[in-house]
């Protein structure tokens, strides 16, 4: 297997799904001519030309909101926000009518779009810039999203939401584009729904999302190596749709969890996890589910504070030991 | 009309206009029919709405009803249409069937958006017809995606995405505009104006120097405006826009004259505070669009008024029978709550049935 970046996983996805079907056109800022402002996109328009990979201005309620009228014609536009911080000024478009135009008609209508580009933090830009809004998109019936973590993750989901006919919010993370992965040379898809055992273990269940997998799977390796306790990480992979019985056997094989989430804490995805595991998985659990948040304040500039306000191996490691 | 502007003469005759040349007998009755049909509809509605039958808002397009009917008069087999809350026009001049539409309003099962969109929300996407939409100006980036589709896929038609006057201040609008200047997309944003942005005075709400339509100036993009009183001017008009969409791909600002009798929507307490009884009888008097279109057809003896009171009288039956059909009409069952929100579920795909959709139980 190839060892691929993150960011070249998505490239090699966009480009086998431009080929694979006529209708799947790129548009966003930036991801024409100058090849994506974070390079994911990088070589496809000169490789596939102006009507497949379109360069669009500032304009993310028009362009976000012309790509979800041309969905519901038919066409399968995969709309790159820059952040994806820069939703909120496309918010009615995406919340209101990618969102619920199929269930206001009555089935009438569906939007087989992608939203995708980075929600993170972690990167010294301030709190406009860091946002993490996987759980307002989860919070929205009629919307999917997903965050993958690992390259292989990332090529094989970005794939599945080009082909599913709802609208999939696909959440990347500007850490991880650069970082470097196996990857198959031949291809494959990752349906929607399913999560990840990341390692298999025994005591206690780390579960996780996006980039906070590779911080809880940091965490499983000291809590073996300088405690004994062998940690399962799962690797959610999509928020919604969810793959709960997952959740509910790391949980059932382990009985104790810890959450790890980029969100902030009220109302984080990792609030949903929890409630599902209370409700479906009571009997099962040694100690109560603890979760590792976000500092619930804005995302802080300073580059001496702001790798503490994001989940931390130390801080995942201190509520495992809470409840091992 | 209130409002000044370049444009021509209230008086000019579009009659003979190439487009309108070519109608026959029966193609001016049927508009009066179309129309007719709008505003019985409404009329009954507004009962319904009265007795508490319907929840929800309700905005009433009667006054406007020339501009719906002469519009989508000239759509044709690639032409399409979305537009904001103000939506029964539309849906009705597209040929949406009435009961559905009537069942919709009475949130029953056999409306059109099967009870789960209301008044606001109508959609017949096998009529081009793509809603019905509730937020002001939400859908004038949708009528682009539309109108970018057809381009994409190398069909020779447009979107017509209507909007108030009250949506030409928000910023998708504009965001909309440049996009379909600078992409030569073959959308026509019909501004139908009536003048209030629920309770505040175009004058009270956007800046301009003659007209709204004027502001198209400043994107290079074609405008014009038109007397939404006169069906045969507004489609004058309109095909001026649909031509130049149809043969070259680009898009037109059409700004339409027009005025509700009602208030923005029946809940409207100040309906008839913010503007005065008196111009509101000007309009019902001097420039109602169905009185005036039916005048022009006995005037051409196209119908005669025993035949246009005929043609009335049968309209109001078939409102007041489609209001009959939602009183009867089932309620949705609740098992439809969680239908039609995700095509994948709803279709039984792999993707449908792998991982949780829904939550809460």
């Amino acid at each position: 297997m190839a060892l691929i970046t993150y960011r070249t996983a998505l490239n090699q996805a966009l480009a086998e799904e431009i080929i694979r079907d006529e209708n799947v056109v790129i548009i966003g800022e930036e991801v024409a001519q100058y090849n994506g402002a974070y390079k994911v996109t990088e070589g496809l328009w000169e490789r596939f030309g102006d009507k497949r990979v379109v360069d669009a201005p500032i304009s993310e309620a028009g362009f976000i909101g012309m790509g979800i009228g041309a969905s519901m014609l038919g066409i399968r536009p995969v709309m790159e926000l820059m952040f994806w911080s820069f939703a909120y000024v496309a918010w009615d478009q995406i919340i209101n009518n990618a969102g619920q135009v199929r269930y206001m008609s009555g089935g009438l209508i569906h939007c087989p779009i992608v939203i995708r580009g980075p929600a993170n933090g972690g990167t010294n830009v301030g709190a406009t810039h860091s946002h993490t809004p996987e759980n307002f998109i989860a919070n929205t019936p009629g919307l999917k999203v997903v965050c993958p973590a690992t390259a292989y993750d990332a090529k094989g989901l970005m794939k599945a939401a080009i082909r599913d006919n709802d609208p999939v919010c696909v959440m990347e993370n500007t850490l991880l584009y650069g970082e470097s992965w196996e990857v198959p040379e031949e291809e494959y898809v990752i349906p929607l729904g399913v999560a990840d055992i990341k390692r298999e273990g025994t005591d206690i269940s780390l579960i996780a999302h996006g980039r906070a997998v590779l911080t809880a799977l940091k965490a499983a390796e000291q809590l073996d190596a300088e405690h004994g306790i062998r940690a399962e990480v799962l690797d959610l992979r999509s928020i919604r749709p969810l793959d709960e019985e997952a959740i509910l056997a790391t949980v059932r094989k382990t009985h104790r969890a810890v959450l790890v989430d980029e969100n902030k804490p009220f109302c984080g995805v990792s609030a949903q996890i929890a409630a599902t595991i209370q409700e479906k998985a009571f009997d099962d659990l040694d100690a109560p589910v603890q979760r590792v948040c976000s500092l619930d304040a804005p995302a802080i500039y300073s580059p001496a504070l702001e790798p503490i306000q994001l989940p931390t191996p130390e801080r995942v490691i201190a509520k495992a030991l809470e409840i091992c | 009309m209130s409002v000044k502007k370049k444009k021509a003469p209230e008086t000019a005759d579009y009659s003979k206009s190439g487009i309108n040349a070519s109608l026959k007998p029966a193609d001016k009755i049927r508009f009066l029919s179309e129309m007719l049909r709008i505003r019985r509809f409404e009329q009954t509605s507004l009962k319904y709405y009265n007795q508490g039958k319907m929840g929800g808002f309700l905005h009433l397009y009667i006054g406007q009803e020339a501009v719906a009917v002469g519009t989508v008069s000239l759509m044709g087999k690639d032409d399409h249409v979305i537009t904001a809350y103000r939506d029964h026009g539309h849906a009705l001049a597209v040929g949406m069937d009435m009961n559905a539409c009537m069942a919709e309003l009475l949130g029953k099962g056999s409306g059109c958006s099967r009870g789960k969109g209301g008044s606001m929300h109508y959609f017949a996407p096998d009529k081009n017809y793509w809603g019905g939409h509730g937020i002001v100006a939400g859908q004038t980036p949708l009528g682009l995606g539309l109108a970018y589709a057809l381009k994409y896929k190398g069909a020779k038609g447009c979107c017509m995405c209507f909007l108030g006057d009250g949506a030409v201040n928000q910023g998708s609008f504009h965001e909309s505009l440049n996009l379909a200047a600078l992409w030569k997309l073959p959308v026509i944003y019909v501004i139908e104006n009536n003048q209030y942005s629920m309770g505040t005075s175009m004058e009270r709400s956007s800046a301009m120097k003659n007209c709204l339509a004027e502001r198209a100036e400043g994107y290079g993009i074609a405008w014009d405006a038109a007397n939404g009183e006169d069906l045969y001017e507004v489609r004058a008009k309109t095909w001026n826009a649909i031509s130049r969409a149809h043969e070259e791909c680009l898009p037109f600002v059409l700004e339409v004259d027009t005025y509700r009798y009602y208030g923005h929507s029946v809940a409207d307490a100040n309906a008839k505070k913010y503007r005065s009884a008196e111009e509101i009888e000007r309009y019902k008097t001097h420039h109602d669009p169905i009185r005036l279109w039916r005048k022009q057809l006995v005037d051409e003896k196209v119908i005669t008024e025993e035949a246009a009171d005929e043609l009335d009288a049968a309209v109001k039956q078939e409102t007041a029978a489609a209001g009959e059909f939602a009183l009867a009409a089932e309620a949705p069952d609740p098992a439809s709550i969680f239908e039609d929100v995700y095509w994948e579920v709803d279709n039984q795909t792999e993707a449908g049935q792998t991982g949780r959709h829904f939550f809460g139980d």
